[in-house]
Order: structure tokens, then sequence, then C-alpha cells
């Protein structure tokens, strides 16, 4: 296989825009992204998108994106995977310039929510759930994830204000992040008394609805130097799958999906967790949060919420979380989320991130599908 | 907009059921975390009776606007009815009003519908209407049974109750005149209610910062750069007041700090009468303000519009105060009732006929 690189890439603030559509935000991305390259021709289009058909009924999504983004009539396709819709756009752009089929890529990822009332968008994300044994019974995405958040803390017996640090954290991190949805900071207090949606889940332990687009472009070793005069490895890629119906895994308490898809990666880029230096991943949920670093090999089961306490994984701690905020702050627009964890890896190591900075050579980018049905994850070198 | 001649206010008459449901009943009912509704700043709302709907709330207001304004019926050449909850879809409520107050059949008369700016397009026609010369006095009222879906936030704010006011040529037996207006209306759904549908539907977070923010925020800042006025001239504020929270933020956003928009601030208490919920503020304004004040006014209907007032106060409003029940006597004559009274009263639940 050929080397792959990061050498363009664009997104969008993140928000509830009122006054840009899914095409307009999408354009928006691909611009800026195709700007960093020098206005240079991409060959194909991979977009990562969840909703574009259960809220928006726009099918044939790839087309629909080329067109309005003036791409011509290249090569253009939408990839879902739930909320790895993104994550899996990368893996997908990755194989297509590793494989030789292309030397340029651009792998788009957007999502358009806040059109619709939330009810609507409830049932639009509760479909990344088992349509059959999980959405047929009525239960949402968030009650899924409660009913492991809670099994996380009875098992470990961690209190309310011990599990409110995650969001403490990432708000602190967004605070810094000039393209985030909720750049505030909030306190363990808040967090421990906010809005109860799914007991354990409270408001604050949620990532937000929001809109956003993000896109990257891939190059083949042979033009990633002729775009971009700081190109990014693509050095490990690994996806991964699980029972999406969770009754039938075997422990609620780890996502197999992370951990296959990791061992994988890790292996293809010839390092161990402790080398890296900067971490996106996927946290929908406080719960997320910490059962993604237990599952990448970061933290032990079950001690992740006191490290954070004590100031792991904070900014300047080698691997640095979540600089971007994380879904819960930076924010979550579904199917583009994944694109945006790799676009701020790549910036990162590149050194042009504008939010909190990681001086780092090594980076990770999780992003789940479902409740750690579909999770990929992509490794990152300078 | 400034007519020819100025146009004010000769009378003006608010009426707000006895019946009040207590948010934290609502909270309890549906499963909201207890505390949400304090969160909207609101605290309990007013609830029609089952022989209460716009006819006869806009009657009773109608008649208290009469009271201050000290005329005979007959002498009101337009009467106007805004409301989004008519008893018929078709067949005006105003004639009923006007009969049952003896001002039909001599009159111009129509009920309009702009979601809880209908009143307020009402006082725009009259002002019109009067300045050119062709009424003496024109009746408008703003009344609403408002609907919502059980359950839905709605449910918090959605309440009864109206205001009216008869409006005259300034001079012409008025204790307030209108400084100037400014309107402001866009194609913006944030709210809206099909045909048959028994409750409205809300594009939630699009009803704030589109549709309600932006239109008030246009049309006040309209106004002062039309009159060369600023915040701090004027003595009120009185926004339209879906719930506790937003007139606070827009008057915030428009530099009037909160002490002016306190006095009219009655959503907390009664929850959102829709065409009654600035006219009913202004109402409680007039009835503390001296005269020689200021007062802007703005009131606000989904869909979306918004219209900004300057309001003078003159002498002689003094004495209209106590010639009929005031806000404040509405706000102490109340009656709680249980949610499944309410349910009853709004006509969510219907005995069956054998």
């Amino acid at each position: 296989m050929r080397k792959v690189y990061v050498v363009g890439v664009g997104f969008t603030k993140i928000g509830r825009f009122f006054d840009k559509g899914l095409r307009e935000l999408f354009a928006e991305a691909a611009i800026k992204a195709l700007d960093d390259i020098g206005g240079e021709k991409v060959q194909a289009l991979v977009v990562g998108n969840m909703m574009s058909s259960s809220l928006g009924e726009q099918d044939n999504l790839g087309a629909v994106l080329a067109d309005y983004a003036g791409l011509g009539g290249i090569p253009a396709f939408k990839v879902e995977a739930a909320c790895g819709s993104g994550g899996v756009a990368v893996y997908t752009g990755y194989s297509l310039v590793a494989s030789g089929l292309f030397d340029i890529v651009m792998v788009g990822g957007v999502e358009k929510q806040t059109e619709y009332p939330t009810r609507i968008v409830s049932k639009g994300l509760a479909q990344a759930s088992d349509a059959e044994y999980e959405l047929f019974y009525g239960i949402s995405f968030t009650g899924l994830n409660a009913l492991v958040m809670r099994k996380y803390m009875e098992t470990y017996g961690l209190t309310r204000d011990e599990m409110s640090v995650w969001p403490v954290l990432m708000h602190k991190n967004a605070s810094k992040n000039p393209y985030a949805q909720l750049p505030f900071e909030v306190t363990i207090e808040q967090v421990s008394n906010s809005m109860l949606i799914a007991d354990p889940i409270r408001l604050l332990d949620s990532s937000p609805i929001g809109d956003g687009a993000a896109a990257l472009v891939l190059a083949s070793e042979k033009y990633a130097r002729k775009l971009s005069d700081t190109p990014v490895e693509i050095a490990g890629v690994g996806l991964a799958t699980d029972h999406i119906y969770i009754a039938y895994r075997d422990d609620l308490l780890k996502l197999k999906a992370t951990i296959d898809a990791s061992k994988v990666a890790y292996r293809m880029a010839k390092v161990e967790p402790s080398q890296i230096d900067v971490v996106e991943e996927h946290d929908a949920f406080t719960i997320l949060g910490y059962m993604n670093l237990e599952d990448l090999g970061f933290s032990e089961r079950g001690k992740t919420p006191k490290e954070i306490a004590e100031g792991r994984f904070h900014p300047g701690d080698k691997p640095t979380v979540n600089p971007s905020g994380g879904l819960k702050a930076r924010g979550h627009p579904v199917g583009a989320t994944g694109v945006y964890q790799v676009a701020e890896v790549a910036m990162q190591l590149r050194g042009d991130y504008p939010g909190v900075k990681v001086n780092g050579e090594i980076g990770l980018a999780q992003s789940i599908g479902g409740l750690g049905t579909t999770v990929s994850v992509i490794i990152l070198r300078r | 907009m400034k007519p020819v001649n100025d146009v004010g206010i000769a009378g003006w008459g608010v009426y707000i059921p006895k019946y009040r449901i207590k948010c934290s009943e609502i909270e309890a009912m549906w499963g909201f975390q207890p505390g949400y509704c304090r969160s909207l700043n609101v605290y309990e709302k007013a609830v029609a009776g089952v022989d209460e709907d716009t006819i006869t709330i806009g009657y009773e207001a109608a008649k208290n606007a009469l009271l201050r304004a000290k005329i005979s019926p007959s002498e009101v050449g337009a009467i106007y009815v805004g409301t989004e909850s008519k008893p018929y879809a078709v067949k005006p409520s105003i004639t009923v009003i006007g009969e049952a107050l003896g001002i039909t059949p001599k009159t111009l008369g129509a009920d309009l519908e702009f979601a809880c700016r209908a009143a307020s397009e009402a006082i725009e026609a009259s002002i019109g209407l009067i300045a050119s010369g062709m009424i003496k006095y024109s009746l408008v009222i703003g009344a609403d049974t408002a609907q919502a879906s059980p359950g839905d936030v709605l449910e918090f704010t959605a309440s009864s109750g109206g205001a009216a006011y008869v409006l005259a040529k300034r001079g012409d037996n008025t204790v307030a005149y209108f400084e100037g207006s400014f309107s402001y209306i866009t194609d913006t759904p944030d709210f809206w209610r099909r045909p048959r549908s028994p409750y409205p539907y809300h594009g939630e977070q699009f009803t704030g910062d589109p549709a309600y923010f932006y239109h008030i925020i246009s049309a006040v800042k309209g106004l002062m750069e039309s009159l060369g006025l600023r915040s701090s001239d004027f003595d009120y504020a009185v926004f339209h007041q879906p719930n506790g929270r937003f007139p606070l933020k827009v008057a915030s956003k428009l530099g009037f700090p909160k002490d002016k928009v306190l006095p009219g601030l009655i959503t907390p208490y009664i929850g959102n009468t829709y065409n009654g919920s600035a006219l009913i503020g202004l109402a409680a304004v007039l009835e503390q303000a001296k005269p020689g004040q200021r007062i802007l006014l703005a009131p606000f209907g989904s869909g979306s519009g918004s219209d900004a007032y300057s309001i003078i106060v003159e002498d002689g409003i003094e004495e209209r105060v106590n010639l009929a029940p005031k806000v404040k006597d509405f706000l102490e004559n109340k009656e709680y009732i249980s949610y499944s009274l309410y349910a009853k009263f709004r006509g969510l639940i219907e005995k069956f006929e054998m």
C-alpha cells in the first residue's frame, strides 16, 4: 500500500445555523480545504454524513455536494456509519489513495440538524441503534448510554460529582476554541445539577445538537510535498464493528470495537499508546469520554475519572485529550465529527491549530458509530 | 411611521381569567425536572374557565377600556380583535363583541390574525383611520385562549387573557399618544398551526434568535433611529412576553435596564396571553406612569413581525386608572386549579356522551 498524507484541512464553526443549509456548510469547508492546497483539483470526493436521508430527505449526497461545491463530475459518494460516518469516510478516502486508485481525494463530513425539532433529530440519531430490538421499543440513544453510565458508576463506586470532571475539562478546552459550539466553562456543581435527561445522564453530560462541516484533502506521497509544506502522514487506520444490539455483548463497560480497531491502527503505525501526544476521541456523553480512554489503552478501567480530577489528560500532559473540547463542547455535527477530529489532530501536528495547542509528533482520532457498534481509529504522524 | 395628525390612547382595559395553574403542577404531570419552568421565569398561568373564550375575554377587556375612555359605544367607528384562537374558524368574533357592547352596526370591524402581533397591526391600522379623519374612535382588542399540546414546553406559558384600547386623535380625550412607530416583518416560520390541527408547532430554538430577538431588535432600532431616540430616553419598555426570560434578554441587548422592564412584565404570573401579552404589560405601565414619561412598546408575532411604538403619557391619565379594574386587581383575584380541572377547562379531555 502507498503512504497517504493529510495535505489540506478546512471546517466551519459548529453551531445552530439558521441561514445555512447542508450544501452551504459543506461548500464553506470544502473551499477552505481547497484553499489550503493552493486551489489544486481533487480527483474524488468521499462524504461522511448520517442523516441527510432521514432528516433532509436527500440521498445521492456525494453527487449533490460535488456539484454544489463546484468539484465537477468527479467520483463522489456518501459513507454512512451513524455518528461514526466521518471516521469511516476518512478510512475510505485513505483506502482510495493507498490503493493507488487516486492521488488526491477530498474527504468531507457534514451534518445539518437544527432545522428539525428535537424529537425528530432524536429519532434520527436513535436509528444508530438496533431498529428491531432497541429503537422499536422506544429507547433513545441517550437512554442506551444512560444504561452504560449507571453500570459504570455502580461497578466502580463512582459518585455523581466524580463523574462530572469530564464535561468540566472539555468545556475548559473549548473555551479557547474559536470554532466550538459551547465555548464556555462549567463547574462540577453545574454539571451535577444540570437538567436530567435520562438518569444518570444530565444535560451537561451530553454533546449538543449542532450543524457543521469539515473537509480534508488526502494525497499520495508523490503529491503530498507539492500540495503542502507540512503534510501529515496517516500512519495507521483501524476499523472494527461489534454487536449492534447491546444485550448481545459480553461486557457493557468496554467497547470491543474500539479495542479491536485501535490494535490494528497501533500495529500498522508501529506505535504504543504511550507514544501518542494528542487524542481526539468520541465523547458523545461523559461515560464515553472515560471508556474510550480505557479502551484505547491510556488508562485503567474505572480509574479515568479520578485520574482526570488529578490532572491527567489535561493540556500539557501526554496525551492531551480533546484539546478541541471534544464532542461535549467543541460540538458534534454527527457525520462531520470524525472528519473534524482528523483535521484537528493534523493541525496540532503541523502546528497551526487555533485552540489549545499540543506540541507533538503523533496523534490519534477515534470516531464511534452507534454505542460502539462501528469504531474507527486513525493515527497521524508528523 | 408618523401620521400627519398624532393619535393616542383614550382608554385601556384588561381581562385575565381568575383560574391559575402552577407551573410546578405541569412539571409534575409530565415528568419535567422540578424548576424547569422557573428557568423560563414563569411561575403560574391564567386559565380560561369552561364558559370563557376569546369573545368573552375580549368583551370584558373592551368594556373596561370604554369605561376608562368615558365614551358612548356608538361613537366607536372601527372595532378589531387580534387573536389566534378564534372560537369560529369562519365567522367573526368582533361582531359578537361589538353587538354585546352596543357598537354595531355602523362601524368597521374584523378579526385579524398574525400570531401574537395581530392586535398590534390593528393599532397601526387604527392610527391611519383616525389620523386621516375617517373615524373618531377605534376599539382594538388583543385576546387569546392560547393552545399548547399537552406535555409540550409551550404548555408552561400558553394562557388566556386580553387587553383592549380605545384610540382617538391626540387631544381628543387622549391620555397618552403615539410619538411614532416602526414595523418589521419577514417570512420567518418559527411557530404555526395548520387547519384542523388542535395545537401549534414551533421550531424550538428557532423561535429565539432569528424570530423574537431579530424582529424586535430590528423594529426597536428602526424606531429609535427614525425618532432620534436612545434607550435612555425611555422610562419604561414593554416587549412581547412569550416567557419571563425573553423580554429581559431583549431589553439587555437593546440597552434597557431591568427596572424599566419589570413594571410591564406580567407573564411570570399569568403566562403568555399571546395577543394580550404586550398589551396587558402596557396597561400595567399606564396604571403607574406619570404625564410626560415615554414608554417603548414592542409586540411580536411569530411568522414573524414586530412593531415598536414610542408612547408619551399625557395629563389626566391618573384619574382614568381607577375607572375600571386594574391589572393588579386581576393578578390578585385568583383561584388555583389542578391539572385535571385545567385539562377539562381547556378541552384536553372530553366527557363521552352516551
